[in-house]
């Protein structure tokens, strides 16, 4: 399933920094690691991890979409229940998660009130943000009221963790007829401000729903104004860009900007063109597993290309 | 199986009762145009244009396993979000051009026509 647009970095840009040494996808998480903002390696999940645990971990999840019960997986309370296993297993305790949207099937609050017991159950902090999803209803109050407390417009904010600046934006509301995602000028100025009293060393990551890079805009994936949001990123030598949304596993790194989506932890979608629509995708129930497996992503100091491994639940895993 | 009680908050319930009977009373000078019904499927609006008469009720109906809504991009109708097998139905009085999208996936675009009604100037 996982397809890997590979873009060859300048010569002196994120690797000079030493940026990203390794982070581990799960396919239910993606396990980071950041030591005095410098990423560490942490090795594979499931490994014995000697590491020295220093600096920043933190997870990403995804897609729960709690209330969706069709054919592509009628048990998404149960394959989040399994991810959030997988993120207790974890040999090093992550710092806290963040969750890239669609937290929610319909918005509705039983489904909100299920998704959050289940993940309390990892007993980590969590940073959301919402997926088109969560803000169904009028004036999006439901997302706001419960996840949104503090931060700006739809639920925009950004917060420090050992050196790290975290940036969680909304690009799925106000959708204009016709386009992608949208951040919109209110949220860009506000970004445009944040980022203003960072130095560019400053490691930055940024997390949103919908992918913040063109990934197949036929069927909507990607964010109208994305382009903006990352001439503000330019000037910093490390920048991360975490998405949900395509329930699949993609990477590209571009000059200092290294993207990446993740995985679902409730049902896959096709590759880009590969279906007549996006949308969940049925595969045997044998198979379902073996799409929301171990993926590893890992960088590595002197090398040009970030090398990915996915690994799913059931099967070998290989390098893409 | 009509969801009109669920989302039909617009008279279109009413209309629609008020349609049938004007229909049957006055059949054979088909003062009404036939009510239509729009698919929602793989993502797509199906048809995705149409002309009706005015006086035209539209249906959608969601094919799909995943929410989606009907809105009118001059907000002139605007359904709930529609779940997979929920309907959405607006009458068409004003005769005009009516483009109309998705707005969980705006690139989901389609449009229709409203034409006067026969006898309508």
């Amino acid at each position: 399933l996982t397809t890997t647009s590979k873009y060859e970095r300048d010569g002196d840009g994120v690797s000079r920094r030493k940026v990203l040494e390794c982070m581990t996808w799960t396919g239910t998480g993606l396990l980071w690691t950041l030591t005095g903002g410098v990423p560490r390696s942490l090795g594979l999940i499931g490994e014995a991890v000697a590491a020295d645990t220093t600096g920043l971990t933190f997870l990403q999840i995804s897609d729960s979409h709690i209330g969706f019960d069709k054919a592509a997986n009628p048990h998404t309370s149960a394959t989040l229940e399994e991810a959030i296993a997988k993120v207790k297993s974890l040999p090093i305790k992550p710092s806290f998660m963040i969750h890239t949207g669609d937290i929610s099937h319909l918005s509705k609050v039983a489904e909100f009130d299920e998704a959050d017991k289940i993940i309390s159950l990892a007993r980590l902090d969590v940073h959301y943000v919402p997926g088109e999803h969560d803000v169904i209803d009028e004036q999006h109050k439901l997302y706001v009221e419960r996840y949104g407390k503090g931060a700006k417009g739809a639920g925009w904010y950004s917060f420090d963790a050992n050196g790290v600046h975290f940036i969680g934006l909304v690009n799925v509301v106000d959708l204009k007829a016709g386009g992608m995602g949208n951040l919109g000028a209110a949220q860009l100025e506000w970004l445009e401000a944040d980022l203003k009293s960072r130095t560019a060393s400053t490691p930055i990551v940024v997390f949103a729903h919908i992918p913040l890079w063109a990934v197949y805009p036929t069927w909507g994936w990607g964010t109208e104004d994305s382009v903006r949001a990352l001439e503000l990123l330019r000037g910093f030598g490390s920048v991360t860009v975490l998405n949900g949304h395509i329930h699949q596993i993609m990477q590209k790194v571009e000059g200092n900007v290294t993207f990446h989506t993740a995985n679902s932890t409730a049902f896959p979608q096709p590759a880009p063109g590969s279906a007549p629509s996006p949308g969940p995708l049925k595969v045997a129930d044998d198979k379902l597993r073996t799409l929301l497996g171990i993926t590893d992503v890992t960088f590595k100091p002197g090398q040009k290309r970030l090398a990915v491994i996915d690994r799913p639940l059931q099967g070998e895993g290989k390098a893409s | 199986m009509t969801t009109c009680r669920k989302f039909g908050s617009r008279p279109s319930a009413v209309l629609v009762g008020a349609a049938a009977i004007l229909i049957s009373l006055a059949l054979a000078t088909r003062v009404l145009a036939a009510d239509l019904e729009v698919k929602i499927e793989n993502f797509t609006f199906n048809p995705q244009k149409i002309t009706v008469k005015a006086g035209t009720t539209v249906t959608w109906i969601n094919a799909d396993d995943i929410p989606h809504t009907v809105v009118a991009t001059t907000k002139d109708f605007k359904s709930k979000v529609l779940d997979t097998n929920d309907k959405f139905s607006f009458t068409f009085t004003t005769p005009g051009s009516y483009e109309y999208f998705c707005s969980l996936h705006p690139h989901m675009k389609a449009s229709i026509v409203v034409e006067a009604a026969i006898g309508q100037s």
